[in-house]
């Protein structure tokens, strides 16, 4: 009996989770799809004014899509290349003590406050682009480098584990055939690690997309579309952090009605990312 | 170009960029102590701020962060430790867990800004607990309880199934089983699993915001708005009110992170000694 009763309390925690993610999917949705079907669910997507406060208020959000592909795919340019240069590193090159350190390290980079992330993009980074490329500084390459180096931990570790996963048999047959380890890594590891890898980039990009308080820190916050690196912009989430702290009414159904956009996004990445790993919770490492 | 020196180009480039991540991290970790271990002082750690921060120091932010992710922590280790008991011992694969399991994953990937919404319109306004502990531990838990169910699933699958088969010879009902012969051997990971949630609610600034406040009070109460550490940097920095006590907030938040990370990679360490001993 006092079996049964505990198998079935542990039955409830199991649920806990998704019961969180059907909350948490329910009450973003019905305090934002009502704006949206009032608005237009084009409009409001393709709208390219928002100001939410005016008579009448305008509620387009392109200017957030806008900078927010912006600057995902700038962090990425970053992040990727040197992400999996990194992983490649950790598996292969590293010597030992090296390694050693690289992984508390890298444990240590995701570890960081993205506060400090944008305070660092704020008050060093910024200055430094607007002194050699020109522009305000608190720009979208700001924002992307800054953006680059916060997603790498997520990258890394992924692409480790998928590289670290590959066969050692898989590996041996290259070498037989005479392959460098160069060969080995780029003909062999890496095609072979390739889902894993690809999983990695899109958890990346969903971090990228859903960093907020960085961001607002570092983007320069204009609602203007931009048309360069170089210009301030806004996204989906730091429109959402800045104004959520005065929005209310229409305006504040109008940031929920953000919050499903970017919601609607993030599950789409987190779907493609599941099915390139079918278990990337539970890594080789339990094995 | 030859092999040889296409693979001399290629691994030059590769050390060079690990070499280039620990100096960002080196760079992004020693500008914040320069600048800001000059205005630590004993009197930061334990002053009220005053002038919205401006003046003093940032006492009641240390309490805030710590009530916080404690709050968090209380609600979220029971469920995630019951929830990767129930996936790993009590359940074989099934549509069931598979389902459990899409939680579990999708939850991790919920930006914080979309926890500090839920949050904000479930726990603060339609259960009405208002910006207080209550609410931001609670939207907390939610967000780190995906962190706890993982590292404790893992560590769980590290222990040897003869274990659980000398237990189960010995008589051992099934939960018997689990709390003596499991989870003692699987603790260090557990609690590592503990410690980088308690790093992550330390770290977090949107989900807390719109949850927990930002009040500068001491808290009296679970049902008390209270400000972050993460907050307190944040508003100093973004609304200028001070740079200088911004890089002092900045490293306390660096060497906690410091701390938390030291502790929970020693941990793993030892996890990972004890299996190869084995």
């Amino acid at each position: 009996m006092k079996e049964r009763s505990i198998s079935f309390i542990l039955l409830i925690t199991a649920f806990g989770a998704l019961v969180a993610l059907g909350l948490i999917t329910y009450f973003i949705f019905q305090a934002g799809v009502p704006l949206i079907a009032k608005v237009g669910l084009w409009q409001f997507l393709a709208g390219s004014t928002w100001n939410p406060t005016a008579k009448p208020p305008a509620f387009g959000i392109l200017p957030m899509i806008v900078g927010s592909l912006w600057l995902t795919f700038g962090s990425l340019v970053i992040g990727v290349p040197l992400g999996l240069a990194v992983a490649i590193f950790m598996v292969e090159l590293a010597p030992a003590w090296l390694a050693v350190v690289m992984r508390p390290a890298i444990q240590l980079l995701a570890g960081i406050p993205s506060v400090i992330y944008g305070f660092i993009g704020l008050t060093l980074l910024a200055p430094v682009i607007r002194a050699t490329l020109g522009g305000p500084g608190l720009s979208v390459l700001t924002g992307a480098i800054i953006l680059g180096f916060m997603i790498l931990p997520t990258i890394i570790a992924i692409s480790e584990d998928a590289i670290r996963a590959v066969p050692i048999a898989v590996r041996e047959g290259a070498v037989a055939l005479g392959s460098s380890h160069w060969q080995v890594i780029t003909g062999v590891l890496l095609p072979t690690a390739r889902s894993g890898i690809i999983a990695g980039i899109i958890l990346g990009m969903g971090r990228a997309l859903g960093e907020t308080m960085a961001v607002i820190m570092m983007i320069g916050n204009s609602l203007a579309i931009p048309v360069s690196p170089l210009q301030p912009a806004t996204t989906l989430t730091s429109n959402i952090g800045l104004e959520m702290a005065y929005a209310s009414g229409q305006h504040r159904e109008a940031l929920f009605a953000t919050g499903v956009v970017l919601f609607v996004f993030i599950m789409i990445l987190n779907a493609l990312a599941t099915t390139f790993v079918r278990r990337p919770g539970t890594s080789r490492r339990s094995a | 170009m030859t092999t040889a020196r296409t693979q001399r180009f290629a691994f030059g480039c590769i050390w060079l960029a690990a070499v280039f991540t620990l100096a960002v991290l080196a760079l992004v970790v020693g500008l914040i102590m320069v600048r800001g271990l000059p205005s630590l002082s004993i009197g930061f750690l334990t002053g009220t701020p005053e002038n919205l921060g401006r003046d003093g120091g940032i006492f009641p932010t240390i309490v805030g962060t710590i009530v916080l992710g404690l709050v968090s922590l209380l609600i979220a280790t029971p469920l995630g430790i019951g929830s990767a008991i129930y996936l790993t011992e009590y359940t074989h694969e099934s549509l069931l867990t598979r389902a459990i399991r899409f939680g579990t994953e999708s939850l991790a990937g919920v930006p914080s800004i979309i926890f500090g919404l839920f949050g904000f319109i479930f726990f603060v306004t339609y259960l009405q607990m208002g910006w207080s502990i209550l609410a931001g531990g609670l939207t907390l838990a939610l967000m780190v309880l995906p962190t706890i169910i993982r590292t404790t699933e893992e560590a769980i699958r590290t222990v040897p199934q003869s274990y659980r088969n000398v237990s189960y010879s010995l008589g051992a009902t099934r939960w018997q089983m689990v709390t003596t012969a499991v989870l003692p051997s699987a603790l260090p990971g557990i609690i590592t699993g503990i410690i980088l949630a308690f790093g992550r609610a330390v770290s977090e600034t949107a989900a807390v915001i719109f949850t927990a406040g930002t009040a500068l009070n001491l808290p009296k109460s679970v049902f008390s708005p209270v400000r972050t550490m993460a907050v307190h940097f944040y508003i100093l920095a973004v609304e200028g009110i001070s740079l200088e006590k911004a890089y002092a907030t900045g490293a306390v938040l660096i060497v906690t992170v410091l701390i938390i990370n030291v502790i929970a990679s020693s941990l793993i360490t030892r996890l990972v000694r004890k299996q190869v001993r084995r």
